[in-house]
């Protein structure tokens, strides 16, 4: 089968963010930046695919702007194929995101679409379910297990209750969990080759959709600090503080 | 305005969230519920006394049994047209089917809302709850989904009309297993008490302590990411960004240090009490008590002394 990975560059998960003093956004500016988590998983959940016969070509794409090659040319080293970058600048939406990544399967026609589950930035965990939604496809999203059977997939997904298996036929979508797989650190010689493999570069503007924002984003803000509590010294202590607090609940 | 919101349930019973769910809704608007699924006529009835409920809607079909999303989001957008709002809770079923949804009517969703001001206009976190943004929108249809930790329960009492409606759709995936946690413990998302413990406890079978302290203080159990990683804990037990988001009157966070991703799930909690061998551990920088010890010491004494 023919598999797109959709992957975003994101501030990296373990850079504390700051939110900008006017409200306009949280500073990335100088912030260390890197693939989103969620679609590393991704990636490597289609690279293993391949080794396991079940890929004839993983495509890579990523939105956003040109720094985003970074995120290409790291799951190229991974081991996906070929890179598409469709350059936008500024906030675009989820929305937008899905139509532009519909209008890319119109044109590779893959029979699997990967994505991380959300991005780790907005945690909008939209944009799969979107996709699926625009090509009337069936999506099994959260997936910390997926099983090539027949020629369908047999996946697992993270629900509330614990675990639940599907069975999708193909083409479909599916977003990736962290359970899913532990993606690998691509060694230099691969890094080296992603930079010879093709990498085509569009901008967002050529595809004729309407990227404008539908929703208004009025600001935003840290969120309400946590002051610091006491100290207590043994399990004596503790005992008499969880009591409190229970005959405080019991009270409300 | 008029609002429909997707009741959350399992196994026959109308789940804690939905009321969390309601309550807020209700803010918008009169609140159409909506329960799908097959053999769902219990939990109608419950859904049915529900305050701000003006009545219940039952899509009780086979094709609706697994609440596929594809069902799910088909049913909404046939259900869609009357109404201002569709809202359901950040869980399972409203994250897999209000985006696909969304995609389907064209609109873009507001998910995972903390806050609401006014019918246009709602808060949500993001970078794991490190920022709150406020957003909001000109579009003539509104698709919410509600973090029901952020609100309070609608109270009981009401006696709303059940009317059932024609489900219409059809089942794409096929629902091959479930594969559930079994506890008699409350459920975590909602639980108004959360016992949570980290990978320092070594194995499952030592995990077990956290339980047996959730037992004694009627409360659910939570894992951090790492513990559930290295098997002490099932994946549904999971605090954290991309686990379950929660937001307890009491959080008790035994050997948990407070990484990133686990305080995205907690900033909810009026009171956290944190146990840990390390001081300078974030969460006990933040917890309103702590006590630095060695959790295998304190633990089975914190437990004997409930029990007295």
């Amino acid at each position: 089968m023919k598999i797109l990975v959709a992957v975003k560059r994101v501030v990296d998960h373990a850079v504390r963010v700051r939110v900008r003093p006017d409200g306009s956004g949280v500073e990335t500016e100088n912030v260390r930046m890197s693939m989103n988590p969620f679609d590393k998983h991704a990636v490597e959940a289609a690279v293993q695919l391949g080794e396991a016969g079940h890929a004839s070509e993983i495509v890579v794409v990523s939105i956003g702007p040109k720094q985003s090659n970074d995120v290409i040319l790291t799951a190229l080293a991974m081991g996906a194929h070929r890179g598409i970058l469709i350059e936008a600048d500024g906030r675009v939406e989820t929305l937008a995101v899905a139509k532009l990544l519909r209008a890319v399967v119109a044109e590779e026609k893959p029979d699997l679409v990967l994505l991380g589950k959300q991005a780790v930035d907005d945690d909008s965990n939209q944009v799969g379910q979107m996709l699926a939604g625009l090509l009337s496809w069936p999506q099994a999203t959260f997936a910390s297990e997926i099983r090539v059977v027949g020629d369908g997939l047999e996946v697992t997904r993270e629900v509330d209750y614990g675990r639940a298996t599907i069975g999708v036929s193909l083409p479909a979508i599916v977003t990736a969990d962290l359970r899913l797989n532990t993606p690998r650190n691509a060694a230099l010689p691969m890094v080296m080759k992603a930079r010879s493999k093709p990498l085509a570069v569009r901008p967002a503007a050529a595809f004729g959709i309407d990227l404008t924002p539908r929703l208004k984003l009025e600001k935003v803000s840290p969120p309400a600090e946590r002051v610091a509590g006491h100290r207590v010294a043994d399990a004596a202590e503790l005992t008499a503080a969880v009591q409190s607090e229970l005959s405080e609940l019991e009270a409300l | 305005m008029a609002v429909l919101v997707l009741a959350e349930h399992d196994l026959g019973t109308l789940s804690a969230a939905t009321a969390r769910i309601v309550a807020a809704a209700e803010t918008l608007g009169p609140v159409d519920l909506l329960v799908a699924g097959q053999g769902v006529s219990s939990v109608a009835a419950e859904a049915a006394k529900l305050a701000g409920v003006e009545k219940v809607l039952v899509a009780d079909s086979a094709a609706l049994a697994s609440l596929s999303p594809e069902a799910v989001a088909a049913l909404l957008a046939r259900l869609a047209e009357p109404y201002t709002h569709i809202v359901a809770a950040a869980a399972a079923t409203g994250r897999d089917a209000i985006p696909r949804l969304a995609a389907k009517l064209d609109l873009m969703p507001v998910t995972d809302v903390v806050a609401i001001h006014g019918p246009t206009r709602f808060d949500r976190p993001i970078y794991a709850g490190n920022a709150i943004e406020t957003v909001s929108s000109g579009q003539n249809k509104h698709l919410l989904t509600i973090r029901a930790s952020a609100f309070r329960p609608a109270v009981t009492g009401n006696d709303a009309p059940i009317h059932p409606v024609e489900a219409g759709v059809a089942a794409v995936a096929r629902f091959l297993a479930a594969h559930r946690t079994e506890s008699d413990l409350p459920e975590l998302s909602t639980a108004q008490i959360v016992v949570a413990g980290g990978v320092s406890f070594g194995s499952a079978e030592k995990f077990a302590l956290v339980s047996e302290l959730a037992k004694v203080l009627g409360a659910a159990v939570g894992a951090t990411r790492a513990a559930v990683d290295a098997g002490y804990a099932p994946n549904d037990w999971q605090v954290g960004q991309t686990g379950k988001i929660i937001a307890p009157d009491l959080y008790i966070a035994i050997g948990i240090s407070g990484a990133l991703q686990h305080l995205a799930g907690i900033q909810g909690a009026k009171k956290i009490i944190a146990i840990n061998k390390d001081p300078e551990a974030p969460l006990m920088k933040i917890a309103d008590i702590a006590l630095v010890g060695d959790l295998f010491e304190v633990v089975p004494q914190l437990i004997a002394g409930l029990k007295r």
